[in-house]
Formats: structure tokens, sequence, C-alpha cells
């Protein structure tokens, strides 16, 4: 009798490991396929020509792209000694050192003068994030005729006040500035947008104990807005940097990389020598490149933002 | 509390000095979409008012086909990409399965892998699919996005356990409960997204530069690159006008949402 219900309550154990075994078996499934396109697309169209990449970094290739001969690491060593290349490296560095510091402080002033509760701030707020609706294509355009030679707005300008024309795009000491001064214009309407939700989200109760205490407005910005901005800051300026080292319609469009190379930014060489050279083994070594910086940058933001949970 | 007249002052100075900096390109170039070249050319205000560049624009360069063309890649990616993140977040948030944890990290890993360091192997892969000049190769590779898994994840996870729970007592499937209660609880995180996808959409320029060879499926992001590379010099007018055409259904997108675009982007960002 006895052996009997231990016999018994055995097997509901294993047809209860097995239903069991079965129910997460078809979770599994239902969660599989929930994911499934997502999965799909990104090992096609991401991490497959990750991978790819780096393999054709480490070859040379045909026009038509297929790896011919295996040289180890010698498109990296003929990159890194090549003077185009640094050249190249060089303008992408002082492109972002010129664009990321101007673009957060531009974007944080118009945030805090916009964050005011005025009649009529509705207009403000909408003209100064309308940059994030004007494309790359656009926004190069509207600047091809700023800095046009002759009948260019900034030339005339420049003309009126008897000062000398500038060729702001052919004179290889202008035309870094020329493609800096666009990207801030076209970066602001985001960056701004984003600072002005981390002012709202601010609490209103330190402002007004400041208050109470009569602190004055500059005190009050330097010693509690901008602490409490500071991880929006920190993600604007990640974000800010990630972007300026993927730049190139406003190259393609304004100076083709040129004048003498000054503006050959990275992803426009690799655009160049991939789509125009057809050196697709030189150009995967620029990319993975480009790559590493990015990780990077990427890594730092997740780190230090996982912080600020602690200070908020 | 009410602000200081001087305040005021100091501020809608400020403000109304910066909009019209800002704006200044843009309302250069909405003006100039009107000006005769000749006007343009010798630098005058504008004499007269006309619309003949936007006439020769869509006559002389068939801007309507590259728009058409546009509304449509956009509209294709941004459904793509609501269906696509929409399913996965409900994965990360309502079934719980082996594994999920190590999909959500690869997940954030994709994040890091800018497009533009891996355009080589995706240009390979989308000639050898024949999709070059075709709407497949311009929109497929966009449709998984972690972003907008993220941002959705963060509002699913706002739902109550227990309508879950009372809707599987009642008997209802995933897919049920997935269309009938948390895709219309989130609607409006899936129109922030989708408003925000269009945009990337349709500012799109690198992909489309090269996934396109001819006019067939061409966006008018590269239509406005060939406009000014081929006209370059003389017709500004007609140029401005391609220009203006490209800006307006971004702009007038971004005025009626802006609202929510900023909270969305602020809460996917932060959060």
């Amino acid at each position: 009798m006895t052996e009997a219900a231990a016999t018994l309550s055995q097997e509901d154990y294993i047809l209860f490991e097995q239903t069991k075994r079965k129910h997460r078996y078809k979770q599994f499934i239902k969660g599989m396929l929930f994911l499934l396109p997502s999965i799909v697309l990104f090992s096609v169209f991401l991490f497959y020509p990750l991978l790819r990449t780096i393999y054709l970094s480490f070859f040379l290739t045909d026009a038509s792209g297929a790896p011919t001969v295996f040289i180890g690491w010698d498109n990296f060593v003929t990159l890194f000694q090549s003077s185009i290349f640094q050249q190249s490296i060089k303008s992408t560095f002082l492109f972002v050192l010129y664009t990321v510091p101007l673009t957060i402080v531009v974007s944080l002033f118009l945030a805090i003068i916009a964050n005011e509760k005025l009649r009529g701030i509705g207009f403000f707020r909408t003209i100064f994030s309308s940059g994030m609706g004007i494309s790359v294509a656009a926004a190069s355009v509207f600047w091809l005729y700023l800095f046009h030679p002759t009948i260019g707005f900034l030339n005339i300008i420049l003309d009126t006040f008897r000062l000398e024309k500038i060729s702001w795009l052919t004179d290889p000491s202008w035309a870094l500035i020329a493609i800096s001064v666009t990207t801030i214009w076209m970066n602001i309407g985001f960056t701004f947008l984003i600072l002005l939700g981390g002012l709202q989200s601010m609490d209103k109760y330190l402002y007004e104990s400041a208050d109470v205490d009569g602190a004055g407005y500059f005190y009050k910005l330097r010693r509690i807005t901008i602490p409490m901005l500071s991880p929006t800051l920190f993600f604007v300026v990640t974000v800010t940097i990630i972007n300026a080292f993927q730049t190139f319609g406003q190259v393609d469009i304004l100076t083709q990389g040129g004048p003498q190379n000054a503006t050959n930014f990275i992803v426009y060489s690799i655009y160049r020598e991939a789509f125009t050279n057809y050196q697709f083994g030189s150009a995967s070594a620029q990319a993975i490149i480009l790559f590493i910086i990015i990780l990077i940058m990427t890594i730092i933001q997740f780190k230090l933002g996982e912080r600020k949970v602690h200070y908020q | 509390m009410r602000i200081p007249l001087g305040r005021k002052i100091v501020t809608y100075f400020l403000l109304s000095t910066a909009a019209l900096l800002v704006f200044m390109p843009t309302l250069m170039a909405v003006v100039m979409s009107f000006m005769t070249n000749q006007d343009i050319m010798t630098g005058s205000f504008p004499s007269a008012f006309s619309l003949d560049n936007y006439r020769r624009a869509f006559e002389q360069f068939s801007l309507m086909h590259y728009v058409i063309n546009s509304l449509f890649v956009s509209i294709i990616i941004m459904i793509g990409q609501l269906v696509l993140s929409s399913l996965a977040a409900y994965a990360f948030v309502f079934l719980e399965f082996k594994g999920r944890d190590f999909l959500f990290y690869l997940f954030i890993a994709t994040m890091m892998v800018p497009f533009e360091a891996s355009i080589i192997p995706n240009f390979h892969t989308i000639r050898d699919l024949g999709w070059i000049d075709q709407y497949t190769g311009l929109t497929v590779p966009f449709f998984a996005m972690a972003f907008g898994t993220f941002l959705l994840r963060q509002n699913f996870k706002q739902i109550p356990k227990e309508l879950r729970e009372a809707s599987q007592i009642a008997g209802m499937g995933e897919v049920k409960f997935y269309l009938t209660v948390v895709l219309p609880v989130a609607k409006t995180s899936l129109i922030t997204l989708g408003v925000y996808g269009f945009l990337t959409s349709w500012n799109m320029y690198l992909w489309p530069l090269l996934a396109t060879t001819n006019d067939s499926v061409r966006t008018v992001q590269i239509g406005l690159r060939q406009l000014q590379s081929q006209e370059q010099m003389n017709d500004w007018g007609m140029i401005m006008s391609g220009a203006v055409i490209v800006i307006i259904p971004t702009l007038i997108l971004l005025f009626l949402g802006q609202k929510k675009l900023q909270r969305g982007l602020t809460e996917g960002a932060l959060k």
C-alpha cells in the first residue's frame, strides 16, 4: 500500500517535471517568436556586417568587394603611415573639438532662456528646435548659399563692412570652420530639446528655498541648475560627440572632403576609399577604427551614466 | 511667482535675437525660393514674388516623384520599426523565458555599432540580394531598432501586472493581449516613436545615396543633392524651392508633435 503510494507520487513527480519542462519550452518558443524579426534583422544587417568588416580589414579585395589576398595588419599599418589618413584623423578630432563644446553651450543658453514661463514661449521653443526637422541635405544647401563666394550672405555682410571676402569652402584654413558652423547650426535643435526636457523635469522646491534665501539668478544657475542638469548634459555631450564622428552629408554637399583633404572626416574617407577607389580592405580597416572610437565613447556613456542614478 | 518687468524685457530681447539668428538660414531659403534668379544674383531685395521656381522644380526636375518615394520609404520604415519594436518590447516585459536577459544585453550591444562602420558589407548584401534600386533595400535594414524597443519597454512596464493576470484567467492569448490591451494603452509612445522614425527616415542621407543608382526609388534628399550639383552656381531659386519642399513635411510633424517628441526622447534617453 505504502509502496504503491510512493510509486504514484514518483510518477506524479515525473509528470510534473515533464509539464514544467514543456511549459518552459513553450514559453521559450513564444518569446523567440516575438523577438525573431528583430533578431534576424540585427543578425543580417548589424552583427554579420561587423564581423565581415573585421574580416575584410585583413584582406586586399577586388573591385566587387570579394577578399583576394590575406595581408594581416598591413591595411592598418599602411593607414597609420599614410599622410592622408593622418590628416583625416586630425581633421575629425579638430571637428569634434570645434563643434561639441559650442553646440552644448549655445543649446544650453537657448534652453535656459526658453525655460522661462512667458507668454508666447512656445513659439520660441518651436523656432529653437526647428533644426531637428531640417535634413542634412537641406541644411547643407542653405549654407552652401550663405558661404557662396560672391552672392553668399556672409560675404555680402563682410563686404558692407568693407572687410575682405572669405573663400569659406575653398580655403583650407576656413573650410573646416565652415563645416563646423553648419553642423553646430544643424545640431542645436535636438540638443536644445533634450536640455529643455532636462530643465523642465527639475524639482521646483530647490528654487523656492533658494528664493527664500534671497539667492540671485546667476547664483541659482551655477549652484542649482547646472549641477542638477549634469546627467542630461552628460548624455547630450556623448551623443553629440558620437554624432560628430559620424558626420557625412555636410561634407558630401559642401566640400567633398576638400580643399586639400581639410574636411576629409573619417566617414567621408571610408566612403571615398570604398565606393570611389574600391579599396574595400583599407576602407574596412578605417571602419573598424571608427567603430572602436565610438565603442569607447558609448562605454564611457554607459559607465558614467549608471552613476547618475545614485545622486539623483 | 511673478517675473520682474526688467528681467522680462531682457529675456524677450534675448529670445527674439536668438530666434532671428537660429531661423535666419531657413528664412532666407524660403524667401529666395520665391525670388527671381536675377534678384538673387544681384543681391537685391526681392522685387517680385513668384511661384516660378516651384513650378520649374516640379516640371523640369520631377520633384514630385522624389517626394512620393521618400514618403513611401519613410512610412514603410516607420511601420516596420513600430511592429518590430513593440513585439520585442512585449517579449522583454511580459514573457519569461531562458536567455531573455542575454538577448536584452544583445539588444543594448547593437547601439554600440554605428551604421557607418558596417556600410560596406551591408552594401554588398543588398547588392547580392538584388535590392539596389528597390524599396526593400532602402527600408528593411532599418526595421530592427534598439532605441524603439527600449522606449516601448519602458512604457509597457507601466501596465499593471493585474491586467495581464486577469487576461490570462479569462483565457486570452498572448497575441490578443498584445493587440487589444498593450498596444492601445501605449498609444502615445507609439505615436512618439512613429514620428521619430518618420523624421529620421525622411532625413536619411548616406544609405539612400549608396542604395540607389537611378531615379526609380531615389529619395528626395538625394534628389536635392542631384539638383544642387547639376544646377550649381546658377539656379539658386529652383535649388531653394527644392530644399523648402524637402523640409516642409518634417517641420510640420515637428511643430505638431514637438512636446510629445521632447518628452519621449528625454524618457528614452535618460531612463
